[in-house]
């Protein structure tokens, strides 16, 4: 396409593509000429630097961690470097120096075991405020259809109902995401329920069932808990088991009582602990309630927001809850 | 035909002709299936979900030990912190480069358009105008779509793990190439690195390289360095020796024959193998945002968490984007690598001399401007075409949910009742001695004591590792999406195979369904088809029937044309034109493409135990969620490892058999 003229033509076009460019730009923003307002030198008592905080991969958490690096970023002044990790690494990282803070932790006995108990990495940073609730729920068309179904006692009666390709004649219970310790198996044995576990892997799974089951009208039963942005949308009935008492499920093979109800906790690396960052100071009084967080992840996971505009609008309309964090 | 003297390749199997030994696995499907049923629910090995074995308990302690070990063993301190530092210098600066702001810089040190303008040359330059401009295209819509900084954080892992693995795999797929040896040696490693799943290796990596880069780095490197070092081997075998020993003979060096001879020969090959090498890191981008890597892998993770679909399908069509843009320019460079090194001269040295200078002009100016002007770095626009693209994409799956839901029910119930149910109680109930038994026979029928004997290893293995009864769970669903691959993969391989036009249409949907992060369809498909064993069935047969199609597709296009117009002219219609010729003469090809279905379906295996499917997927990632699984987990990845390896090699004994039948015809 090109003839022999272009070796000619080569500088030219060359020239005036080039000023063209030049002067397209001239009237553009330079880059830099206006990032020096960001980050000011807020001079407080003491430099926070960097803040190593995980974010495990579930919404309640998310709203946690946007909540405290919202503040510690803007009133605090720190550097907030978010990793996105699961619960496993996020312990990992206390040990390899590369993690400062968990903000919601759900019992874990294995992990406190290796990194507070055995190698001393870290260390529990109190109550998070949050009550979290494990169980097994139904849709509320179902409850509402056999109201006598939020008894695990009565649900004999009802397995027929569950059956699925899966569960092999039996009714099918879904359990969710392995990251939680379940005793399902051992339940349905001991509480002889004519119910098989399935097990489906992931929380995104289980929300697809029970959404589904609840639009279809289909029965569905499984493994769920609280606090979960999902119940917002879907308010799930809690299916009642055998009361939980102290120690009623420590053979984890004869168990037949329900989950214990957890205080989720803060765990800290103790390296963070012992630094005197400011940002130590946020975690180690950092406490809400279940609605708290549930607002802040509707605003996340139904409302779209980016976590700094969530944590904004949470931040602006709880004064007094941000102060106390903040003090001393 | 079935005298079998006239086989001139060294076989080791026993020479038994093709029809002989039909019979004689008739013969053995029927005692193992008479068996199986006759004996069922005896030995077969089955473990409670929470119970663990002395072997996993090992192995967990083994993790910890290192665990402990990690700060103060010098060998980390020393050799590991050092390649980690190296890794994560490299992917800063590339970082520093195209996607992050630094502390004195709020945006990286090139804008978009500097970026879109180094593509557009690099793409005309090394593969053709017509290329660049798709790819110019490509990168511009990644930024209307609103992702162009979690696309070049991407790209700029992705380019880190390719040149790494380019780095090492090269060289040593030379060595393998020139050394049977040592290929014989790596073969099984390689294996490994590319059948184990990802999450069994995250947290140790984690452990040993930390959070960070270089951590994303290696988790992609360990998956990305099979392929390029695979390649390179074909590559430098496939030169005729003759030609190496002419080069010697006439007073080279074996380094001068490799450098002058053998490597400029095998450039086409291994540029292939760049491609693949691409693919295959890209792939990973998702896994590697579980361990913090930023970019669209994060996007889909997070989307995920809140089960929205429209973000992540955003997210995922992005990274599909920027494979088809990669594929292609590789492609194209390859195809004018052949061009070139086939002699003949570029076409007008001169022309293209003035406008390479024209290009590199006008991208050093874009690069400038992307330096220094805030419109040419950070890309203009809200990104309202990923919003859009987000909104259609949400009310799609909704329509299909509340629409189709009685019809893929259905289908769930035909397909688990039907095959899936009656296999895997077969496979689950059956003593482990009679499916034992009949797979180690299998291999003596196929290539004699040799592959018997890498078959009993494996199940020795599968044994020890205490999850015998998962491994045929996982076996009977492998088995049923293999199926459903290979016929798709037929059918439409050889409609895609006949036709150019069709091919041309396909192609990019193919190349999506093998590079979209199956996290994108995992809620839509949940929602069609339940968390179910079904759901990861199909999971599988879109990520592995582009490649059998694709095979298959490439088998058809090379039958030569003689044979084809030859029967043409002896009258034969298109059904008979297929079934009779075309078919039977891509068999090499359609041989392999089960071999690959296979292999890929066993890739998806651990995305199957996130939708339901259960068996050894679902305990890799229980052992990657909780302490006390982790050896459990690791055991279950070696489990899934020695299915693949029995899997190939028996589909291999039977490709290479197809392959010395058809060459007997001859």
């Amino acid at each position: 396409m090109v003839s022999k003229g272009a070796k000619r033509r080569g500088p030219l076009l060359l020239l005036i593509v080039v000023t063209s460019l030049v002067l397209a730009a001239c009237g553009g923003t330079k880059v830099g000429s206006s990032n020096s307002a960001a980050p000011t030198t807020s001079t407080s008592a003491k430099a926070c630097g960097t803040f190593n905080l995980a974010v495990n991969p579930w919404v309640g958490y998310e709203a946690d961690a946007a909540v405290v690096a919202y503040i510690a970023q803007t009133k605090l002044g720190c550097t907030v470097v978010k990793k996105n990790l699961s619960e496993e690494i996020s312990w990992q990282g206390f040990s390899t120096g590369e993690v400062d803070a968990v903000l919601e932790n759900w019992g874990h006995a294995d992990l406190v075991k290796k990194y507070i108990t055995d190698q001393k990495v870290a260390q529990d940073a109190g109550p998070s405020g949050n009550k979290g609730v494990i169980g097994w729920y139904v849709p509320p068309f179902l409850a509402a259809a056999h109201p006598d179904i939020v008894d695990s006692k009565n649900l004999n009666k009802y397995a027929n109902l569950f059956k699925t390709s899966e569960s092999g004649g039996k009714g099918a219970f879904l359990d969710g995401d392995p990251s939680y310790v379940t005793n399902d198996e051992a339940l349905m044995k001991n509480l002889k329920l004519n119910f098989k576990v399935v097990y489906t892997g992931s929380e995104a799974a289980l929300i697809t069932a029970f959404r589904n089951g609840q639009t279809q009208k289909k029965p569905v039963i499984g493994y769920f808990y609280e606090p979960q942005w999902f119940l917002s949308e879907v308010a799930l009935k809690h299916v009642a088991l055998p009361a939980y008492t102290a120690g009623c499920d420590t053979d984890p093979k004869k168990v037949a009582c329900d989950y214990p109800p957890y205080e989720l906790n803060k765990v800290v690396s103790v390296k963070f602990a012992t630094s005197g960052s400011p940002a130590w100071n946020l975690v180690k009084n950092f406490s809400w309630t279940n609605d708290d967080q549930n607002l802040v992840a509707k605003y996340i996971a139904q409302d779209k927001m980016t976590d700094d505009q969530a944590a904004k609008k949470w931040v602006d309309a709880n004064p007094d809850k941000v102060k106390a964090w903040m003090a001393g | 035909m079935a005298n079998a003297t006239l086989v001139h390749e060294e076989i080791i199997a026993p020479r038994t002709p093709k029809s002989l030994l039909g019979a004689k696995f008739a013969v053995l499907g029927v005692i193992w299936l008479s068996s199986a049923l006759i004996l069922r629910g005896n030995s077969t090995l089955p473990l409670d979900r929470s119970s663990l074995t002395s072997v996993h308990t090992w192995l967990s302690g083994l993790s910890s030990a290192i665990d402990r070990n990690r700060n103060s063993n010098p060998f980390f301190v020393n050799t590991i912190d050092k390649i980690r530092s190296s890794i994560n210098t490299f992917v800063n600066l590339l970082q520093d480069a195209i996607s992050q702001g630094t502390a004195t810089r709020s945006v990286p040190q090139i804008g978009w358009l500097g970026v879109v303008a180094i593509i557009g040359l690099v793409v005309a330059l090394w593969a053709s105008i017509r290329v660049a401009i798709l790819a110019v295209a490509g990168f511009i819509t990644l930024g209307l779509l609103g992702l162009w900084q979690e696309s070049m954080d991407t790209l700029a892992l992705t380019l880190a793990a390719v040149v790494l693995s380019l780095l090492i795999g090269i060289p040593f797929g030379v060595l393998a190439g020139l050394f049977p040896k040592f290929e014989k040696l790596i073969t099984p490693v390689l294996d490994f690195a590319q059948v184990m799943p990802t999450f069994v290796y995250l947290t140790p990596v984690t452990l040993f390289f930390l959070i960070g880069p270089a951590s994303a780095t290696i988790v992609t490197l360990i998956y990305s360095i099979p392929p390029a070092l695979r390649i390179t081997a074909v590559a430098i075998r496939e030169v005729p020796w003759s030609t190496v020993e002419a080069s010697i003979s006439m007073g080279s060096t074996r380094w001068q024959a490799l450098r002058k001879v053998q490597l400029p020969q095998a450039k086409r090959t291994i540029v292939v193998g760049i491609n693949q090498t691409i693919m295959a890191a890209l792939s990973m981008v998702t896994i590697a945002a579980l361990i913090d890597a930023p970019g669209l892998g994060r996007v889909v993770v997070q989307a995920l968490e809140t089960l929205n679909v429209g973000r992540s399908f955003q997210a995922g069509l992005a990274i599909v984007i920027m494979a088809v843009v990669l594929d292609r320019s590789t492609t194209a460079a390859a195809a004018k690598v052949q061009i070139a090194t086939s002699h003949k001269k570029p076409v007008s040295r001169r022309v293209t001399r003035s406008t390479k200078w024209l290009g590199l002009a006008i991208t050093l100016v874009a690069i400038y401007l992307s330096n220094v002007y805030l419109w040419a770095s950070q890309f203009p626009g809200a990104g309202l075409l990923g919003i859009k693209v987000a909104a259609i994409a949400d009310s799609a799956t909704g329509w299909i949910q509340l629409h189709l839901v009685t019809v893929t029910n259905g289908l769930t119930n035909i397909f688990s009742y039907g095959l899936i149910n009656p296999i895997q109680s077969v496979l689950v109930d059956a003593p482990w001695y009679t499916t034992a038994a009949a797979l180690v026979l299998t291999g003596y029928l196929l290539k004699g004591t040799r592959l018997a004997a890498v078959v009993a290893i494996c199940i020795a293995i599968l044994l020890v590792s205490g999850l015998w009864s998962d491994s045929m769970v996982t076996l009977a669903a492998t088995l049923v999406a293999a199926l459903i691959t290979v016929v798709l993969g037929i059918a439409v391989g050889t409609w895609v195979g006949r036709s150019m036009r069709v091919d041309r249409i396909l192609r990019p949907i193919l190349d999506a369904g093998q590079v979209m992060p199956a996290f994108v369809y995992l809620v839509p498909f949940l929602g069609l088809f339940g968390a179910t064993r079904f759901t990861a069935i199909m999971a599988a047969v879109v990520y592995a029937s582009p490649a059998a199609i694709k095979l298959v597709a490439d088998g058809i296009r090379s039958v030569p044309e003689s044979i084809t117009e030859a029967a043409i002219s002896a009258g034969s219609n298109t059904w008979q034109l297929i079934t009779k010729v075309q078919l039977p003469s891509a068999r090499r090809a359609i041989a392999l493409a089960i071999n690959q279905g296979l292999i890929y379906v066993l890739a998806m295996v651990v995305v199957g135990g996130l939708v339901g499917a259960g068996g050894l997927g679902y305990l890799v990632v229980a052992g990657f969620a909780q302490e006390n699984l982790k050896g459990k987990g690791l055991a279950a990845g070696v489990a899934i490892v020695m299915l693949g390896i029995m899997i190939d090699r028996i589909t291999q004994a039977v490709a290479d058999r197809r392959d010395v039948h058809a060459k007997t015809i001859r």
